[in-house]
């Protein structure tokens, strides 16, 4: 019953659950699921999916019943990934579970699940690294970083630093997915943000660097110099925001890459399976 | 002296000490503090050497009044020498962990007077970040073999893990180069805190406020290829460090010399990283894979193969076990495929309940399909056209390119020599010949 139709939705994880909706009410499967601003053209007939409050609550509140309360976190953690075309995997997932019942979670050789699996992998692996390697700097008592992630990783590293720092005020700005989150004492937000532009860091932050940029050349056991293994555990793209590999004196960070990686969804939307 | 230099130089100092590692607590920070830890451990950068910086390793002072031979701190050595004040080492750690440079901090020293003050001036570090700032970060705490029970029960309620480095594998050899240290001194104060872990578990039960000694565990480290100690050795200590002292972690060093002396390998001497690498793996098949050391090795095999990692070693040898059907094997045999890790093993578990398995299923579950394909069997049958006998799997397995790799960082030709002093033992070059002939 794969239906030669291409769902429009809002882009919001509501809109796509309506995409479900729909996806059951018509039993058709669309040939894509795509967000309002997916400029590819494709040669099927599209339909929009109007986003229902209603609609969407109706499968929010299937899914821990009908799937398992597992499934209905794997799904939300999903819709974060930077997996091509997720929307439809997403469908095509929910649509095995509401079959199958909470054993999809362990049908892990089945291919709807593999894909989707791999994906939310990533994007763990990525929130995990990113814990680390995020990098503060101080503006006036205040902490700022930015991340170039290629999973939106922000709803995940929320709670981490909001334990970790909760008397501090800080923002992260992801400049892939351009948004921000912000939070100051008990209070978190993740709020969508075009650019934001660092000030110059002041005499105490400036030293600050320089001692971590001294530990960390420091730290190193010369006799056992190994770039590889340190580019296995810590790829590249990780080290333009990180201050170890910022040399320059003035200038937090260093520009960012022109290969922006959220242009990945833009990219030619191929539907492979 | 301004920070600059005494950072340099006592990170200088602690850096060649491997433990990294911020593994073990899980904690949030609490209203007014600052730091939070997780189980898992997070590494914040790595250095160009590959190894995890996770907590900002650094000692107290680098000034120390023994005279260990491989050390580079001990008292003859001419080298520049330096020392933290407590509230400037607090400071800092603050000041990098606000940024989240780090995890927290890894706290060491060289003996300054005696072991008593030593731990005095670390107790009072912790006690700033802990108590002043409300620290709730990863701090790692080395107990100074000497000082006094109390100082070591304060420093462990302070610190989440603790360590004491037993530096050799043997009490020959431990006399031999660390004269001021004995095995009974090391080991009393890691006795100490393995009953401290101990008697703090049975008065959590009973009192829930008791404040938690040691919540991470303790490890240890030891040098490698430093002494003549054999593989065997080495591998059967940690065993028993495991077991008896309830050890988190052993860690394996491989010796880099830094200092020349006549008991030493010579400077120049390339440290043994493939014996170490061989070591953590065997490591992991002790601690998460159901191994024992009399499996790896035994006194007729004292050190491991150099061209096969230990657990195919293991597989090759007991090729009665095999071939081991994926569908049907248990939990404890499916470990002891080559090729199957333990994330393997579980995700192998979850699948084959709703679906039975076959090699092309096994790739997406994260199998290395091109080890495992030689012990396995998919619904009863192995990979066509595969010859399942010990001598065509071994040459299969050394073909690959790692053979290559593992010639190139063994220099087999200058083991004799780095280990003359002791008279010949190490790796066996006839031995090596050997495998190679095969």
């Amino acid at each position: 019953m794969a239906g030669n139709i291409i769902y429009r939705y809002d882009g919001s994880f509501e809109g796509l659950l309506c995409c479900v909706f729909e996806s059951y009410e018509r039993k058709e499967i669309p040939f894509a699921v795509l967000p309002p601003d997916d400029g590819q053209t494709m040669l099927a007939p599209e339909r929009e999916i109007a986003a229902d409050p209603e609609k969407a609550a109706r499968v929010a509140a299937s899914i821990p019943k009908k799937i398992g309360p597992e499934a209905a976190g794997f799904v939300k953690r999903a819709f974060l990934t930077c997996l091509p075309g997720k929307e439809r995997h997403i469908l095509l997932f929910l649509r095995l579970g509401y079959r199958q019942g909470p054993q999809v979670m362990g049908m892990l050789a089945n291919d709807t699940v593999h894909v989707l699996f791999q994906a939310v992998n990533f994007l763990d692996r990525e929130t995990h690294l990113l814990k680390g390697f995020l990098r503060f700097s101080e503006f006036d008592g205040a902490l700022a970083a930015e991340i170039e992630p290629k999973n939106f990783v922000l709803p995940l590293l929320a709670p981490h630093f909001c334990a970790r720092y909760p008397e501090e005020r800080f923002l992260i700005y992801d400049r892939n997915h351009g948004a921000a989150l912000v939070y100051r004492p008990y209070q978190t937000a993740i709020i969508p943000a075009d650019r934001v532009e660092l000030p110059e860091p002041d005499e105490r932050e400036r030293e600050a660097r320089a001692l971590w940029r001294l530990y960390y050349k420091t730290v190193e056991v010369e006799g056992r110099h190994n770039p590889a293994c340190r580019r296995s555990h810590m790829p590249m793209r990780y080290w333009n925001c990180m201050t170890e590999f910022c040399e320059r004196k003035e200038g937090q960070k260093n520009p960012p890459r022109t290969n922006r990686s959220g242009d990945q969804n833009q990219l030619p939307f191929i539907c492979g399976s | 002296m301004d920070l600059f230099d005494k950072l340099k130089i006592l990170t200088d100092a602690a850096k060649y000490d491997v433990a990294c590692t911020s593994s073990g607590v899980d904690r949030s920070a609490a209203r007014g503090g600052i730091g939070s830890a997780e189980a898992c451990g997070i590494c914040h950068t790595f250095a160009p050497d590959g190894r995890c910086v996770s907590l900002l390793k650094v000692l107290m002072t680098n000034r120390c009044a023994y005279d260990c031979r491989y050390c580079v701190n001990r008292r003859s050595h001419q080298t520049p020498r330096a020392e933290f004040t407590p509230r400037e080492l607090a400071d800092l750690t603050i000041g990098f962990y606000r940024r989240n440079y780090i995890e927290g901090l890894f706290l060491s020293s060289g003996v300054l007077k005696n072991p008593d003050y030593t731990c005095d001036r670390m107790i009072e570090t912790l006690r700033i970040l802990r108590e002043e700032y409300r620290f709730g970060g990863y701090i790692h705490a080395k107990a100074i073999p000497g000082a006094d029970r109390s100082l070591i029960e304060r420093l462990g309620v302070l610190a989440d893990r603790m360590s004491v480095n037993i530096e050799l594998p043997s009490r020959q050899s431990l006399s031999l180069l660390a004269p001021d240290k004995s095995k009974a001194s090391i080991l009393k104060p890691m006795g100490e805190i393995r009953d401290g872990i101990r008697q703090n578990k049975t008065d959590l039960v009973r009192y829930r406020h008791t404040p938690r000694f040691v919540p991470a565990g303790q490890s240890t480290q030891m040098m490698i290829g430093a002494t003549p100690d054999t593989d065997y050795r080495i591998l059967n200590l940690a065993q028993g460090l495991y077991r008896n002292y309830g050890l988190k972690r052993v860690f394996y060093s491989a010796y880099l010399p830094v200092v020349e002396n006549s008991l030493l390998p010579a400077l120049g001497t390339r440290p043994p990283l493939l014996r170490e690498h061989r070591l953590y793996q065997a490591d992991w098949l002790l601690r998460f894979y159901g191994f024992s050391a009399e499996e790896l090795l035994d006194p007729e095999h004292q050190n491991f193969n150099p061209y096969v990692d230990p657990k195919c070693n293991w597989a090759l040898n007991h090729m009665e076990v095999f071939p081991m059907e994926v569908n049907r094997a248990p939990k404890e045999l499916l470990l002891r495929v080559p090729g199957i890790g333990v994330t393997g093993v579980k995700r192998i578990l979850t699948a084959r309940r709703t679906a039975s398995l076959d090699f092309e299923d096994l790739k997406k579950l994260g199998v290395v399909l091109k080890r495992a394909q030689y012990f396995v069997t998919c619904r009863g049958k192995s990979v066509p056209g595969l010859k399942l006998t010990r001598d065509s799997i071994l040459r299969a397995l050394l073909s690959s390119k790692e053979l290559n790799l593992y010639s190139r960082d063994l220099d087999w030709g200058e083991a004799p020599q780095q280990l003359s002093f002791f008279g010949g033992a190490g790796p066996e070059r006839e031995e090596v010949q050997r495998w190679l002939a095969i």
